[in-house]
């Protein structure tokens, strides 16, 4: 049995770790606050995007000479991976979440036989991917010295993928990030943002006539970088959203648990002190007895 | 009114102007600037940087954007950009220091027209703001 100073130690250890917790619950929860209000706020400019690709794209009749951000390469061989993940540990299942989903779709790609690159954003994701991928890393990107999720290191991820493109070095590109429900619900998300994957809305009434002014392909090669940068922005709204929610979950579990273990050390101190008075005391009735 | 219409400007942090009585519009357009009035045909153009002016009753509202695009429909217009400046909140240092980026910009060798194109303008009309 552990002596009442290893419990008194142990006691205090784990209440001053609760109170770390609690102070990293709090924070997250008003970090929470702001990335949810900055991931709304950045919906109508992303919507708006979409729209807009949604009806130019359907203006194109000539699909063979469509720009290659739209179309694709034509190819399927190479496919880039950006993995989305956090800078910072201790949230929960938050990191480990994207890196699950992702391996299993570079599972599915290396056993098809084609090939893989991967680009990580985030120091946490290529901690997690490097042990088991590392030959397929390119590059990994961290903000770390940003403060808040900015459009410009967005836009800097965005004109790396697209000078990739332009070289011919992958034919797919797919990034993963986690959506943001709801501060106990994050859900891990593949989105393949090149080709362009339009969704099935082949409603033909709603196409509206615009008039474009330049022609469609001169603003199709325009937008189409703009709104890679553009879903790699949201993604990155929609990830921290979700990473300050997965660290406010975690550690209101583990401010709880540390609260049970609290109470449960306690007690065993308590128990142990009362067994020691106890023995001390039969030891001096016995003692006094044998006079 | 009868004759103004919606007008909204996105940028990728925020809804940044929205407004429902503007009764014209000019952007600076790729191809030049374009008044926009109410009932005017359904057009996508990209921006060149420039100044939008927003007028609304009386008022005036001039504001400097580096880039865009433009959607009008259904007597609605959406502006999106990446940055979008309110002409009287642009401070003499932010000037000259966006000046001097085009200018760095400029120097790289390999840029091609449209871009060198862009960055002249640029420089044109922060320039004359200066």
């Amino acid at each position: 049995m552990a002596s009442l100073d290893d419990l008194k130690k142990r006691i205090s250890s784990v209440k001053s770790t609760q109170k770390i917790t609690k102070a990293m619950k709090m924070v997250a929860a008003a970090k929470l606050r702001k990335a949810q209000e900055s991931a709304e706020k950045g919906r109508p400019y992303s919507d708006k995007m979409h729209n807009i690709i949604l009806n130019l794209s359907k203006n194109i009749n000539d699909k063979e000479n469509a720009p290659k951000l739209l179309a694709g390469s034509g190819k399927d061989n190479v496919h880039l991976c950006v993995v989305m993940t956090s800078d910072r540990g201790l949230c929960g299942g938050f990191n480990s979440n994207i890196t699950k989903k992702a391996k299993s779709y570079f599972k599915k790609i290396l056993d098809s036989g084609k090939e893989l690159k991967i680009v990580t954003v985030g120091s946490k994701g290529f901690d997690q991917l490097k042990r088991a991928y590392k030959e397929h890393i390119i590059e990994n990107i961290s903000f770390k010295e940003s403060k808040n999720v900015n459009y410009f290191d967005a836009d800097k991820v965005g004109k790396m993928i697209i000078e990739k493109f332009g070289k011919g070095e992958f034919d797919v590109c797919t990034i993963f990030f986690n959506k943001f429900k709801n501060v106990i619900t994050q859900i891990p998300q593949e989105q393949q943002i090149i080709p362009l994957k339009s969704e099935k809305s082949d409603d033909k009434n709603d196409v509206m006539n615009y008039e474009f002014e330049p022609e469609e392909d001169e603003i199709l090669n325009n937008l189409l970088p703009k709104n890679i940068s553009t879903q790699i922005f949201k993604a990155m709204l929609e990830n921290s959203a979700s990473e300050q929610g997965s660290r406010m979950s975690a550690m209101d579990n583990a401010t709880r648990n540390a609260g049970e273990m609290v109470e449960k050390l306690t007690i065993e101190y308590n128990r142990s002190r009362q067994a020691a008075i106890t023995k001390e005391l039969i030891e001096i009735i016995s003692g006094a007895e044998s006079l | 009114m009868s004759d103004s219409f919606n007008l909204e400007i996105v940028n990728p942090e925020k809804l940044f102007l929205s407004l429902d009585n503007v009764s014209e519009v000019v952007v600076p357009a790729f191809e030049g600037d374009m008044g926009i009035l109410k009932d005017h045909i359904s057009i996508i153009s990209f921006l060149k940087p420039g100044i939008v002016k927003v007028f609304t009753g009386n008022e005036v509202k001039e504001l400097y954007v580096e880039d865009g695009i433009i959607e009008f429909s259904e007597n609605s217009l959406s502006i999106l950009t990446s940055k979008i400046i309110d002409i009287k909140e642009i401070k003499k240092d932010d000037l000259s220091s966006m000046i001097n980026e085009a200018n760095e910009a400029l120097k790289d060798e390999n840029l091609d027209d449209q871009k060198r194109f862009l960055a002249n303008q640029k420089i044109d009309v922060l320039n004359r703001l200066n």
